[in-house]
């Protein structure tokens, strides 16, 4: 669709990626479920494989339905292209494996997700790959912390689990005065709420899982690379800018200058690793994808009510969203983020542990469980699950109260939200 | 593969993508040469198809462009001398040469300067003359990004170009426009050159089309795309006639390598046959 400016947000949401099936006529994005691809003849099997042609040969590999998704994602993003994977957590691996090895180093924000944090604290640690962890607002922390064999500085758009506000520009500043890429998951915020490129960030995941299917039906990750960032001015990765064995002595900077990142990751990180995704999740993700920018619009909009209640209850001792005046990120948020700070946040309530638990159980429309980022409402209290482990001082030091309850607010009527809440409090209320 | 260039500063080499394969001068050649704001990068598929298939390929970025050193090229006649004097310094006496947009001019003017050593060509994406509008030249000093953004947009025409390019999970928008920038960031930090406009600028003031088409002595073939907005197939005719130019129309814009990968390798399978 060529024209002056660029096609807009909620158009790439419905239509990157995908034209009405030439074999079929079908609109609908095709499934693809199938593990392989007949070649035409022996020959072009050889040019398949040498990367002289496009076009797909192992699903594990690339898949059409896979493609739609990859290329939709990358399209709202602004990036040059993506790759979808298993998980999240697969996407994040195949972002730091592709960068990283053994001897490699990390710099990451403190305020991670809980499986980001494990990964790098402990698992990558296992073979080799270390980890600085800084706070995400301590700036001269993140500069500190570079060495030599840094690889790669990675945070989150919100960051778990105060919400604290990444500032992409100036630690992205700091990775490309290093010749570092910056990665980011912008999980919680998806493109509509912010596009991290714009904003000088590098590579982006997403756990899919989350809001661009925004059904809790899938599990599911995509990996963005912007293509900006210049591997061999950097100087910094022979991964991507000498020959490689493992492809016939393939230097990827050389064979694509913006696509270097996508194809090693692709030729070596999904063929090796194989975390790739089905293309049933892939079709699923992409059916999410479609009402994206509506589903944003009205989870912004009933987490807005919510806080205003929350703030204002009695029985709420702080809420923790980066909107509020206090909250440490606001002036960030303000302008990172002026559509809005997403749907999940927390707020600690008034009273013991138990009193924390009699509120969890006694909701009806929020569902306890562990995710966030569905259409249907959740909630779920650290003390008492995730955090449970941990005393109260414990607690304390990861930023979470015996009270502290973490929401994530979907798409019902609010007024029916605000309810369950109310009836709620009044049962732990009564069970001091 | 590094090449020094003669009549070129000792720093000044050219760069050029051989196809994942040492370049052998012994085998029939290839040059290809990109358009404006882009690198051989837009021609990896074609170029290692071709290298596998017996063809010694130069992929090649310009001056001032990709990897290769040195200012970029005041005019088409310019960069044609450097692309003989590149076909000098990789010991080529005769290459066919295939060029896209700016390429393609350039690759005209060189058949036409040196008709014996140029066995075919191929115009990709090719218009004469290649007006510019200036409204885009103002859009460039006023809103560089704009202008780039605006030139992305009409160079491709489809919001699902498929298999993709250079592979699956690309996202033509965004790497066309990655690469663009990228030309542009490096021309202005380490030449201080506004690589927009000078390339635009060449392509525009090239007047001499129709007189090296008299001097041409190859079979010429054009690759137009049916949807190209940037050298609108209907802007080729008078050159096509003069060079008596066998033309293939794809379904495809004006980045018909990466719209169209498989029907480019077809159409230069069968231009070069």
């Amino acid at each position: 669709m060529p024209g002056f400016s660029d096609p807009g947000f909620d158009t790439l949401a419905l239509h990157a990626g995908a034209v009405p099936d030439p074999a079929t006529g079908a609109r609908a994005v095709p499934i693809h479920l199938t593990t392989s691809f007949v070649f035409e003849n022996s020959e072009h099997a050889a040019s398949l494989f040498n990367m002289e042609r496009s076009g797909h040969v192992y699903s594990r590999i690339s898949n059409p339905t896979n493609a739609v998704l990859e290329e939709r994602v990358a399209a709202l993003e602004g990036g040059a292209g993506a790759i979808a994977t298993a998980s999240g957590q697969a996407a994040l691996h195949l972002a730091i494996c592709t960068l990283a090895g053994a001897g490699s180093h990390i710099v990451a924000s403190s305020a991670l997700y809980g499986g980001s944090h494990n990964l790098l604290s402990y698992t990558l640690a296992r073979f080799g790959i270390s980890t600085s962890f800084v706070r995400p607002a301590d700036v001269d922390g993140w500069r500190a912390a570079i060495r030599p064999n840094t690889r790669l500085l990675f945070g989150e758009t919100l960051g778990n689990p105060g919400l604290d506000v990444l500032d992409i520009p100036t630690i992205s500043a700091i990775a490309h005065d290093a010749g570092l890429p910056l990665l980011v998951d912008s999980t919680f915020t998806t493109p509509w709420l912010m596009k991290p490129f714009e904003h000088g960030a590098d590579l982006v995941f997403h756990s899919a899982t989350k809001f661009l299917s925004g059904h809790g039906t899938v599990i599911g990750g995509v990996l963005v690379d912007s293509g900006r960032f210049d591997w061999d001015r950097s100087g910094r990765f022979p991964e991507l800018t000498e020959p490689y064995a493992g492809f016939h002595g393939m230097v990827f900077s050389e064979e694509s200058t913006v696509g270097a990142f996508l194809l090693r990751a692709r030729r070596e990180g999904l063929r090796d690793f194989g975390a790739c995704m089905s293309p049933h999740t892939a079709w699923l993700i992409l059916q999410g994808i479609e009402t994206l920018p509506l589903r944003m619009a009205r989870h912004v909009e009933n987490t807005r009510r919510l806080v205003s209640y929350l703030v204002a209850h009695p029985q709420v001792a702080r809420v923790g969203y980066p909107e509020l005046d206090g909250h440490p990120s606001q002036a960030l948020a303000l302008r990172l983020l002026p559509r809005g700070c997403g749907s999940v946040f927390s707020f600690d309530m008034k009273g013991s542990r138990a009193q924390g638990r009699a509120f969890i159980e006694a909701l009806k429309i929020f569902s306890h469980l562990a995710n966030v980022g569905d259409c249907r409402s959740l909630v779920i209290h650290p003390a008492s699950t995730t955090h449970f482990r941990m005393d109260d001082a414990a607690l304390g030091a990861a930023g979470i109260t015996p009270g502290t309850i973490r929401l994530s607010i979907g798409l019902e009527d609010a007024d029916d939200l605000i309810d369950d809440l109310k009836r709620a409090f009044k049962v732990a209320e009564k069970s001091a | 593969m590094k090449l020094q260039v003669q009549g070129h500063d000792a720093d000044a080499y050219a760069y050029a993508y051989t196809g994942g394969k040492p370049f052998d001068p012994a085998l029939p050649c290839i040059a290809f040469v990109h358009g404006a704001l882009h690198d051989h990068s837009v021609w990896t598929l074609l170029a290692r198809w071709f290298a596998h298939h017996g063809w010694a390929v130069l992929a090649l970025d310009l001056p001032g462009h990709g990897r290769s050193a040195g200012q970029p090229l005041a005019s088409i006649e310019h960069s044609a001398d450097w692309l003989l004097a590149v076909l000098d310094a990789a010991g080529v006496a005769q290459a066919a040469v295939a060029g896209h947009s700016m390429g393609a001019l350039i690759g005209l003017e060189a058949a036409a300067r040196a008709p014996e050593r140029i066995t075919r060509l191929v115009m990709l994406g090719t218009a004469y003359p290649m007006k510019v509008s200036q409204a885009l030249f103002t859009a460039a000093s006023e809103q560089p990004l704009q202008a780039l953004r605006m030139v992305n947009n009409f160079s491709i025409s489809s919001t699902a170009a498929k298999p993709s390019y250079p592979g699956p999970g690309a996202w033509l928008h965004g790497s066309n426009q990655a690469l663009m920038q990228r030309n542009v960031d490096k021309a202005r930090r380490e030449l201080g050159i506004d690589l927009f406009t000078h390339d635009f600028q060449v392509c525009d003031r090239y007047v001499g089309g129709l007189q090296a088409a008299a001097q041409v002595r190859c079979a010429v073939h054009f690759i137009l795309g049916a949807h190209d907005q940037m050298a609108s197939p209907r802007a080729s005719r008078e050159l096509g006639s003069a060079l008596k130019a066998n033309v293939t129309t794809l379904p495809a814009g004006h980045h018909l390598m990466a719209e169209a990968p498989d029907a480019v390798l077809q159409a230069l399978r069968n231009a070069l046959a």
